[in-house]
């Protein structure tokens, strides 16, 4: 009982295979999207390294890219044997060949379906990642002058003006930070000293935050110093100024602005998963409709094509036998003596029963 | 005495016409792309227009637009002429339209010469645009409560960032202008009113600058207030520190960014002009070559064709003399027999005679 049978005229499977050549191309063209969206997300994690702890954020762009490159390679394969499969003569180059690459290509397709999966996925380490990696580049934001760490304070400044965001979860993190370096404290000065005795580290903490973190909307100067002393500015209450300062923390800029990315990645991805098992499942029934031809013999006649050729119950069941027998070639049958090339040292003597030879002698 | 006469057999004549109906397509793209590029050029001038203090400027996109949807027309009748010109009957069609669509275009590619050059020469209005622009636009930075100005504390601020400039020529011009406004300030603080008082205008000056003036590639967090006061801070020199604010004034910064667009615009315009001469010189020989055919007689036989039938001198003074002539006929001419001139002379013949000879 075949799944889905489809009966094929001649000028019908001539049709499918042409129609196969042109969506097997037009899948090597999405490979190349798949790989070239690989690499953008490749780009854009490594432009922001500096600001993300090491994690293992790097697989699902390698994967995308590896999975582009095998399907440019396998729909290019495809695109050559559907092209063959409109000549019989041809086809019987590629007749073995063809249910190997149509069984590959199924379970590549799954890979395919994960790479999208992991991209909806990606979002719980990638905030782990920023958590850690901004409060780190936060802590070294004041050392320009330690080699390996002097880019620092420009990247967070920049990453922060350009995201419109303050701090990780919010500007009150710079509260806890030393973002002015020693070099530029006068620790001469009483009030400077104060400071740095009032906290277990000795660290000069104040509430204040870098330029960066002005918000460009406001309609009064920013101010950066003293932000929670409401008497220190004219005409300002902190409790309820809400445009002086960017309000969002970066961390959550940076998450949205990356989940945006994968979201429309993983779709594309999707859709370019749905393509490929409609391009499969054309090619499966071009493959059986041919093999059929040729079991009836006549080139121009009429053929059946299927997906499956019993119901998918029976053929899974064949299917394991046939792994399981695999198996069983490889093992020692030691129930049954019936294998004749394993060296089993038998009982019986060799010959007919004892002659005495003295018989054999006078017959000569 | 033609000038740079060439003959042309059939064959030559036919892959001419077929060569110009494909390069007048090309033209027809040409003609997009300066489209396209009076369209870019009027999106940037219109995206900093609050900096500049009027649309004078905008002639040269406009410009631009215009020259480029007239390429794609001539161009398009071009192509459709050459087309046709492998045959000698529908050429007929087109014969009297070629030598005036031939001037027309020719004194077309001038508007596309004239463009470029155009590109070239605004560099000095948009200095002086800038400058005026700038200066108002710092002058208002403080007014965000004035409707059609609340804006522009926020537009100046977003260019020292993104053009990595401070003030109209340097931050020091920060130095001369109010820009913090009155609603933040505490009139009744003496310091506020020694300040207020120190110039004539009762303007509310020092030596700070807005916070996008902040340079972020300094490896110390700003300092924008008291910039010149080198006791008001520690380890700090204001003549030395050079990293501390952006050095550079936003009119240079802007009119760089501008002088660069347009000279790759004129470039481009200056190659499609130099193009647009080529192909029209390809139909003048393919004209005169079809009209020397014509001539002949025979549609398979070879023919000359030229630039200029006789010299350039000769030419030009054919040319002005039909242009005299242009203008003559409008003026009275004592040989013509149409005007009625009323005659002094009249044949007197007495009647007496008349009735005799009967």
């Amino acid at each position: 009982m075949a799944v889905l049978r489809v009966k094929f005229t001649k000028t019908k499977r001539d049709k499918l295979a042409q129609v196969l050549w042109i969506l097997n191309w037009v899948s090597v063209v999405t490979g190349l999207v798949l790989f070239s969206l690989g690499l953008f997300l490749k780009v854009e994690i490594n432009k922001r390294w500096e600001l993300m702890a090491e994690r293992d954020i790097h697989y699902i762009p390698n994967m995308l890219i590896s999975v582009g490159l095998i399907a440019c390679a396998i729909n290019f394969l495809g695109g050559k044997i559907c092209y063959d499969c409109v000549d019989t003569t041809k086809f019987l180059r590629w007749k073995l060949l063809l249910l190997p690459y149509i069984v590959c290509t199924f379970f590549f397709t799954f890979c395919i379906l994960v790479g999208a999966l992991m991209c909806y996925s990606m979002r719980g380490e990638l905030e782990g990642a920023l958590t850690e990696g901004l409060r780190e580049a936060m802590r070294l934001y004041k050392d320009t002058d330690t080699p390996g760490r002097c880019f620092l304070k420009r990247t967070l400044d920049t990453l922060q003006m350009e995201f419109q965001c303050c701090g990780n979860a919010g500007f009150r993190d710079w509260f806890q930070i030393q973002w002015i370096s020693n070099r530029y404290l006068d620790v001469a000065k009483k009030e400077v000293v104060d400071r740095l005795r009032s906290n277990v580290e000795g660290r000069y903490l104040l509430d204040g935050v870098p330029f960066s973190c002005c918000n460009t909307f406001s309609p009064r100067p920013c101010i950066q110093h003293q932000i929670t002393n409401n008497s220190a500015h004219f005409n300002y209450e902190y409790q309820t100024e809400e445009l002086n300062l960017w309000m969002k923390g970066c961390r959550q800029a940076l998450l949205e602005y990356y989940t945006y990315i994968m979201q429309s990645i993983g779709l594309t991805v999707l859709i370019i998963w749905l393509f490929e098992l409609s391009v499969l499942t054309g090619v499966r029934y071009l493959q059986t409709s041919l093999e059929n031809l040729m079991r009836l013999g006549d080139p121009e006649s009429e053929s059946e094509g299927w997906l499956l050729e019993n119901s998918f119950v029976e053929t899974a069941r064949s299917n394991f036998n046939i792994i399981k027998s695999l198996g069983k070639c490889n093992q020692i049958d030691t129930v049954q003596n019936g294998d004749p090339n394993i060296d089993v040292p038998s009982t019986a003597h060799y010959g007919p029963a004892n002659v005495p030879t003295k018989h054999i002698s006078q017959a000569c | 005495m033609a000038v740079l006469k060439v003959t042309f057999t059939k064959a030559e004549r036919d892959k001419l016409a077929h060569v110009l109906w494909v390069l007048n397509w090309i033209s027809v793209v040409s003609g997009v792309i300066l489209f396209g590029l009076g369209v870019f050029l009027k999106v940037e001038i219109q995206k900093r227009q609050e900096l500049m203090s009027n649309h004078e400027i905008d002639y040269v996109p406009h410009m631009l637009l215009t020259t480029g949807i007239v390429a794609c027309c001539i161009n398009f009748l071009g192509g459709k002429i050459c087309y046709d010109c492998v045959d000698t009957t529908k050429f007929l069609r087109w014969k009297l339209v070629m030598l005036p669509y031939i001037v027309c275009t020719f004194f077309f590619t001038f508007c596309i010469l004239v463009g470029a050059l155009m590109c070239y020469t605004m560099h000095n209005k948009l200095d002086e645009l800038l400058y005026i622009g700038l200066r108002n636009a710092m002058r208002y930075y403080k007014d965000t409560d004035t409707p059609g100005r609340c804006y522009l504390k926020g537009t100046v601020d977003m260019l020292q960032i993104h053009f990595q400039c401070c003030g109209n020529a340097g931050y020091r011009d920060w130095f001369h202008i109010q820009w913090i406004s009155n609603r933040y300030l505490n009139m009744s603080s003496s310091e506020v009113m020694d300040r207020v008082r120190s110039n004539v205008d009762g303007k509310y000056l020092m030596d700070g600058v807005p916070f996008s003036c902040c340079n972020t590639y300094s490896p110390r967090p700003c300092i924008q207030h008291q910039v010149t006061n080198n006791s008001a801070h520690f380890n700090y020199d204001h003549q030395t520190d050079q990293r501390n604010l952006w050095k550079g004034g936003c009119r240079q910064a802007l009119l760089d960014h501008y002088t660069s667009i347009m000279q790759s615009i004129s470039l481009i315009v200056f190659l499609i002009w130099l193009f647009e001469l080529l192909v029209l010189t390809g139909v003048r020989y393919l004209q005169t070559a079809m009209e020397n055919l014509l001539r002949q007689g025979d549609p398979d036989s070879e023919s000359d064709g030229w630039i200029l039938e006789n010299s350039l001198a000769e030419t030009a003074r054919y040319n002005f003399n039909i242009i005299k002539n242009l203008g003559k006929c409008y003026q009275v001419d004592d040989d013509d027999p149409n005007i009625n001139i009323p005659t002094i002379a009249q044949q007197e013949v007495p009647p007496r005679q008349i009735l005799l000879e009967k």
